[in-house]
């Protein structure tokens, strides 16, 4: 038989499933385990008892500076930016790549200055971004939008380019204004490209939030992993990378989910 | 009535000439069954119908007036594909002509308003054989259904003319035979004229009272670019078909349609069958 034809069995894609992540686990504790046999207090590879160690001390015991719980504090000030600008960039996407997707004269006029933006690369915008807005929260929030907006319209103009001409017209002999097109033909199948585009876009958007963060900041996720970096404490980075990409994972997860059950056509489109 | 005059009309893209000198007048009430090869600006001229294109030269008058340079409600389509909107379920494709036409802003309809259309809506829906489908997403029907569909989406306007762009093109022979049936009954007892692109002779004759054939009457490659095509054979059914009067001279054959002989899908009828 063909390699293109065999297909594994459920078990089977269950165990080649985990085996990635089995592998690397494995990887890393014969690492380590080589490592502190060679020298005891090695910090670059900690084994597993000293992640434990770190995660009680940053999840569930008080800082003793500040009192705060450090792994929860991080994660909330963290996700704030992080959806904030996500937000800002879901809203600002959706009503100008629908409005350069429907409308000649917008996209005559839009299409090639947001091509050029989308080029820009944000980090080097960041020192701008500090010296205008300052150091604060919309510093961070700016990048994340100027990092992630121009990339979102342009997906969602090309996506309400895409709806074939037909239903459009199909909807214009049906009595449609444009006004009405957009709200009842277009809008409703961009959203769940939106929920997409997205999902694509989180991993752009922790980026921009981390190297914000590691450049200035009193609190969050990355700026706790760049201050911990000076001691070497693989103990603290190690867990922080891995709480981040559950975070990412997580909120990938909940909006294919969210739209799956809010438009459960698009997934029959996609069935189709 | 309904009546479309089509005057001397030309439809050129920068220098290549597509139609030339088309002159067409379609009485009310007529089933026009346009025919022609691939290419020969068949579907140009079905747009310029619907408002979509415009005539490079020439008018196109329906009942008198010129055509608004726009597809609007007065014109229904059905085209090959992508006629139906896949976020909607059967009813709220039909339903969606309605909500457009009576609510301005919010393009929905609530309440008692609401209910009237969906009765009406559910009415169409009979008609065309898709009752228990209406909660149904179009993805979930076959494609003869989502045809069927986008037929009583189109009808829920009560358009005086019906413009069908291949419409049956991509179903299999008993499916279409089936929606032919209906079809014939719909012109039977609706008011609107019907222009149909078809490539299937059978289906043009089967239903239309009319059929008018585009070529390109000179087609070497040298002349392509500086002709376009243009009518060359219109042939009126004979005996004449009437919409909504039953035929005596020969009731079987504006009766239901009956397959005759090999389906065209079928292996062993191709060229190719004998191996």
């Amino acid at each position: 038989m063909r390699w293109i034809n065999t297909k594994p069995t459920r078990g089977a894609q269950l165990a080649l499933m985990l085996l990635p992540f089995v592998l690397l686990i494995a990887a890393y504790a014969a690492g380590s385990a080589a490592r502190l046999a060679g020298n005891a207090n090695d910090k670059l590879l900690p084994n597993f008892v000293g992640f434990a160690d770190a995660i009680n001390r940053l999840a569930f015991l008080p800082d003793v500076r500040t009192g705060d719980y450090l792994l929860w504090s991080d994660t909330a000030a963290s996700l704030m930016r992080l959806f904030a600008g996500l937000g800002i960039s879901t809203v600002t996407a959706l009503l100008v790549g629908m409005a350069i997707g429907m409308l000649p004269y917008l996209r005559a006029l839009l299409t090639p200055f947001v091509a050029v933006i989308s080029m820009v690369p944000p980090l080097a915008l960041l020192p701008i971004l500090f010296i205008v807005m300052g150091l604060g929260e919309a510093s961070k929030i700016a990048l994340i939008v100027i990092g992630v907006a121009p990339t979102m319209i342009r997906d969602l103009a090309l996506k309400a380019l895409e709806l074939p001409r037909e239903q459009i017209v199909k909807a214009e002999t049906l009595g449609g204004s444009s006004w009405q097109i957009a709200l009842r033909v277009v809008l409703p199948q961009i959203l769940p490209r939106l929920i997409t585009c997205v999902r694509l876009q989180l991993g752009p958007a922790w980026l921009f939030l981390i190297a914000a963060e590691a450049i200035s900041s009193d609190s969050g996720l990355g700026y706790r992993i760049f201050l911990v970096r000076r001691y070497l404490s693989m103990d603290v980075i190690f867990p922080y990378v891995a709480w981040i990409t559950l975070l990412a994972v997580l909120t990938n997860f909940i909006l294919d989910q969210i739209r799956i059950a809010v438009f459960p056509w698009s997934q029959l489109e996609k069935q189709g | 009535m309904s009546e479309l005059i089509i005057e001397n009309v030309w439809k050129e893209y920068g220098d290549q000439i597509v139609l030339e000198n088309i002159s067409l007048t379609v009485a009310s009430r007529a089933f026009v069954a346009l025919v022609g090869p691939s290419g020969c600006g068949k579907s140009t001229f079905l747009r310029m119908l619907l408002g979509q294109e415009h005539a490079t030269r020439g008018t196109i008058l329906l009942e008198g007036e010129p055509l608004p340079a726009e597809p609007r409600p007065d014109r229904g389509v059905v085209f090959q594909r992508y006629s139906v909107f896949p976020h909607l379920t059967v009813l709220g494709n039909v339903l969606l002509g309605k909500e457009l036409i009576a609510s301005k802003y919010k393009a929905k309809l609530f309440g008692p308003a609401r209910r009237s259309a969906i009765e009406e809506a559910r009415q169409l829906i009979a008609e065309v054989g898709l009752s228990g489908a209406e909660t149904k997403y179009p993805a979930q029907l076959s494609g003869g259904m989502q045809q069927r569909l986008a037929l009583a989406q189109a009808l829920i306007m009560k358009p005086k003319v019906l413009l069908l762009d291949e419409p049956f093109g991509a179903l299999d022979p008993g499916t279409r035979a089936e929606i032919h049936t209906l079809m014939k009954r719909l012109w039977n007892e609706t008011q609107m004229t019907v222009v149909m692109v078809t490539h299937d002779m059978r289906e043009a004759f089967t239903l239309a009272t009319r059929v008018v054939a585009f070529e390109r009457p000179r087609d070497r490659p040298e002349e392509k670019e500086r002709y376009g095509a243009t009518i060359t054979r219109d042939i009126s059914i004979w005996p004449p078909r009437r919409a909504g009067e039953f035929s005596h001279f020969s009731p079987d054959r504006d009766g239901p349609v009956v397959l005759q002989g090999p389906r065209r899908d079928d292996p062993s009828s191709s060229p190719s069958g004998d191996r």
